[in-house]
């Protein structure tokens, strides 16, 4: 439970190593690495840079699947804080700005949580709500527009570089240590897994499943509200009805590759935002390849089923008993 | 109703038949008889093997041994299909029919009518409504199954399966979620097949039903058959006597006397405490190194006791103390809080999360007690697993295998380690020796006594009186949800709580 990267994401690194291959073959110079005014370039710090939304979108879904829910509201969380922060962008200091962005989410997350733990309503259709709603608010905050701002600090959350690493990266990195941290070093893990595999039980064991329940919600939205703010950082500017479209289903994807379960229970955060990074370095493969970008959606497919039938266990199976075949006819 | 010079023939004969799930004997070589156009209630408390028989003779579990022969022929029905086929129709409580068809349509299924490839209709419906009406309904068989009441939908599902050539009928529960009306209805259904010479198993746990339907009565207890006897001839306490003791064995309790008690400290009480429609008010002293049993048949209230004196079920009345100090107990986690334990009577779905490891299940509640803040380290985590495993002797004895994948005893055994670690006042346990080999139900009894020597208040529930009798140092006995006797000392014994049980009947008889 402690081990960060549990020996169960062998499935998950063979298949990023296979990736890296294909598109290395496609892109001979994308393991080119160059420091430009302090600053990393090359393919492979793109993928990191462009997967930065999906990974930090994957480190609360995971949390939230792993109580046995799903929160499809995180896109549309995603247009709500990038509006509110590029509205407020350059009128108003970067920790006000980000205060109000995060808040955004923070409540966000609480109404998710409300109508989950508290009123008992099912994961997906409770989400669905704010799926729905939440671009619309976002719409209504920009007015209709793509609101833009020119804010050197926000602009600087998007665009530079600390230590090298661009700056989305190094946020990134920062929420991963900092959700490990709190989820591991506290026994957050450990209650929430116990509430994912039988929340009947945890319950009659004193675990406080409600509360889980809620704070896992509330820290899926301020993760999808950091993930809107450096999307917006990125591109200047917010676009309430693109923003963070579609995302939702990616992150359920770098989830699932990651290999927790939809029915909740055990779940890895360092496989989850590999899973992530699994999906962008395939977009970004296709893309350098000069393929066109429709087949992104298929190759992604047969990537997801190859991933989950190595995870299967009765896949498994037959490849235990094939073996088994073989060595004994040898 | 039957010349007894003349005995009705069997119809269907079970003969030593046996199943066993792992270790867990469901079955062990029981026999069973069913006579042409009699009504047979299959009677015995949860886990005596009703349901396990009833899916061995209709071929949804495959059985390990014994003959089934219906109508003097043996058959080996594979699936419910094959046995439909056979002759033997099962309505269980929960109707297999589709609600959103119309009545007609599930009487017909699978074989409607047809002319040039269409399903007629009107033939259909003319054909649902004769049918019907030899069950004395006279209903719109053009309307949705589920717009009928559950009687309705039970007699629909009764008409199917006779219609389909069933000789044998079996109903399991059928009266569960009927009204004193509907089951009225059933029942006129019932005798009229059973003069027709269809042979009814009849599964219930209501009593008074039995009795008035019934002509003969077959008991199962622990998976065997305790006894096959006539309705009119066998009173009420014997029965629940073959449902409940095995015999009527000179075991009184081993436990201290009188004397000994009064000096016990009190360590939970409960003063007319109860929920409206769940338990009625009772008056309860749990003491520190006591046990006290709660015995009753299902559906008796034991259950609800435990969940309202650990709080998993919040009372609406009367006043809980805890070291003589008043408390509320809103929730599993004031109970916790107040240092108390309970292990239901549903381990799997209540008790265990099968996912995670046995370590992660001996923590789970220590861990919820401390709080969010104060995790348990892995070397803590380690230490307390591996102290339970080696104290417990749970099997195999590796902390790291994920519980879901140890038998029933060892998962009983992680859920009493779950609780012992947090050092609790007071433990509730509901049925700890159900669905558990030999061997760890007697280890599991053996806890109980030792736990109970350490200063312990032990709340437990069981249904094997012999079992009550050998640990508990006072029994409440308790009937239609109402504690209705305490017994204490040498007043414990299986004979006097069978008394308790089935007292109200005696006062009918009188009456």
């Amino acid at each position: 439970m402690t081990a960060l990267l549990p020996r169960r994401g062998l499935a998950q690194i063979l298949a990023l190593i296979v990736i890296l291959a294909v598109d290395r073959i496609v892109s001979p110079q994308f393991f080119d690495l160059r420091l430009q005014d302090g600053r990393l370039f090359g393919s492979l710090i793109d993928v990191l840079n462009r997967g930065t939304p999906v990974a930090l979108l994957s480190l609360g879904m995971v949390l939230v699947i792993a109580t046995r829910g799903i929160d499809l509201s995180v896109g549309a969380v995603m247009a709500i804080s990038g509006a509110i922060a590029a509205s407020l962008a350059d009128s108003h200091g970067l920790p006000i700005v980000l205060a109000a962005a995060l808040g955004a989410g923070l409540i966000c997350g609480l109404w998710n949580g409300f109508l989950v733990a508290v009123l008992g309503m099912q994961p997906i259709v409770a989400t669905l709500i704010l799926m729905v709603a939440g671009r619309g608010i976002a719409q209504l905050i920009t007015e209709g527009r793509i609101v833009t701002f020119s804010s050197p600090d926000l602009v600087w959350l998007g665009n530079g570089a600390v230590l090298g690493l661009p700056m989305p990266i190094a946020i990134a990195l920062g929420m991963l240590i900092l959700t490990g941290a709190v989820v591991r070093g506290s026994a957050l893990g450990l209650l929430i897994e116990a509430t994912g595999g039988n929340a009947r039980a945890s319950e009659l064991a004193g675990v406080g499943t409600r509360a889980m329940i809620l704070a896992v919600y509330v820290w899926c939205g301020i993760c999808a509200a950091l993930a809107g703010v450096i999307a917006a950082a990125d591109i200047m500017g917010a676009d309430a009805n693109n923003a963070g479209l579609w995302l939702e289903l990616d992150a359920i994807l770098a989830v699932v590759i990651g290999g927790t379960s939809l029915f909740g229970g055990r779940f890895s955060l360092v496989l989850a935002v590999l899973g992530a990074l699994i999906i962008q370095t395939m977009n970004t493969g296709i893309l350098l390849s000069g393929y066109p970008p429709e087949f992104n959606l298929l190759v992604k497919a047969v990537v997801v089923m190859t991933v989950l039938l190595l995870q299967s266990p009765k896949f498994s199976g037959i490849a235990g008993i094939a073996a088994r075949l073989r060595r004994s006819k040898a | 109703m039957e010349n007894s010079l003349d005995p009705a023939p069997s119809l269907l004969e079970v003969r030593g038949i046996s199943k066993s799930f792992g270790a867990v004997r469901a079955l062990q070589e029981v026999d069973f008889t069913l006579r042409a156009g009699e009504i047979h209630a299959l009677l015995g408390e949860n886990g005596a093997g009703k349901s396990t028989m009833i899916k061995v003779i209709t071929g949804v579990f495959p059985r390990d041994a014994g003959i089934v022969r219906l109508g003097g022929e043996e058959i080996a029905p594979r699936s419910a299909k094959a046995a439909l086929q056979a002759g033997i129709a099962t309505v269980y409580q929960e109707v297999n029919l589709l609600p959103n068809l119309s009545v007609a349509q599930n009487l017909f299924l699978d074989r409607q009518p047809m002319r040039f490839g269409i399903v007629r209709e009107g033939e259909m419906r003319r054909r649902a409504k004769a049918l019907l009406k030899d069950f004395g309904l006279d209903i719109d068989v053009a309307a949705s199954l589920g717009s009928y009441s559950v009687a309705i939908q039970h007699v629909t599902a009764i008409a199917r399966a006779v219609d389909l050539s069933a000789r044998v009928l079996i109903l399991d529960e059928p009266t569960a979620s009927l009204d004193r009306h509907e089951v009225e209805i059933l029942f006129g259904v019932m005798r009229q097949l059973a003069k027709r010479g269809i042979g009814i198993v009849f599964v219930s746990h209501f009593l008074d039903q039995v009795y008035e339907i019934s002509d003969r009565i077959t008991v199962l207890r622990n998976g065997r058959l305790v006894g096959e006897r006539e309705t009119a001839s066998l009173p009420r306490l014997e029965l629940i006597r073959m449902m409940l003791g095995r015999e009527l064995a000179e075991t009184t309790s081993a436990r201290a006397s009188a004397g000994e008690r009064i000096a016990r400290e009190v360590c939970a009480s409960f003063e007319n405490y109860g929920k409206a429609g769940y338990v009625t008010p009772f008056n309860l002293e749990l003491r520190h190194g006591e046990v006290v049993g709660l015995a009753g048949l299902l559906g008796s209230g034991r259950t609800e006791t435990a969940r309202l004196v650990f709080g998993a079920e919040r009372a609406d009345r009367g006043q809980a103390k805890v070291e003589g100090a008043p408390v509320r107990l809103q929730s599993p986690r004031d109970g916790v809080r107040h240092g108390f334990g309970y292990c239901p009577e549903e381990r799997k779905t209540d008790g265990i999360v099968a996912e995670l490891t046995v370590r992660e299940n001996i923590v789970l509640a220590l861990q919820a007690k401390r709080g969010l803040h104060r995790p348990l380290s892995r070397r803590e985590q380690d230490e307390i697993a591996r102290r339970y495993v080696r104290m417990l002797d749970i099997r195999p004895p590796d902390p790291e295998r994920a519980v879901g994948l140890l038998s029933g005893g060892n998962q009983q055994k992680v859920l009493l380690a779950r609780w012992l670690a947090t050092s609790p006042r007071l433990l509730v346990l509901d049925e700890p020796t159900r669905g558990i080999d030999v061997g760890a139900h007697a280890e599991i009894i053996r806890l109980i006594r030792e736990l109970c020597d350490d200063g312990l208040a032990l709340l437990v529930i069981s249904s094997e009186l012999d079992e009550i009798v050998t640990y508990s140092d006072r029994v409440v006995v308790l009937r239609d949800r109402t504690h209705v006797e305490e017994l204490a000392g040498e007043a414990i014994d299986v004979g006097n709580i069978l008394a308790a049980i089935a007292a109200d009947v005696a006062h009918e008889a009188h009456a």
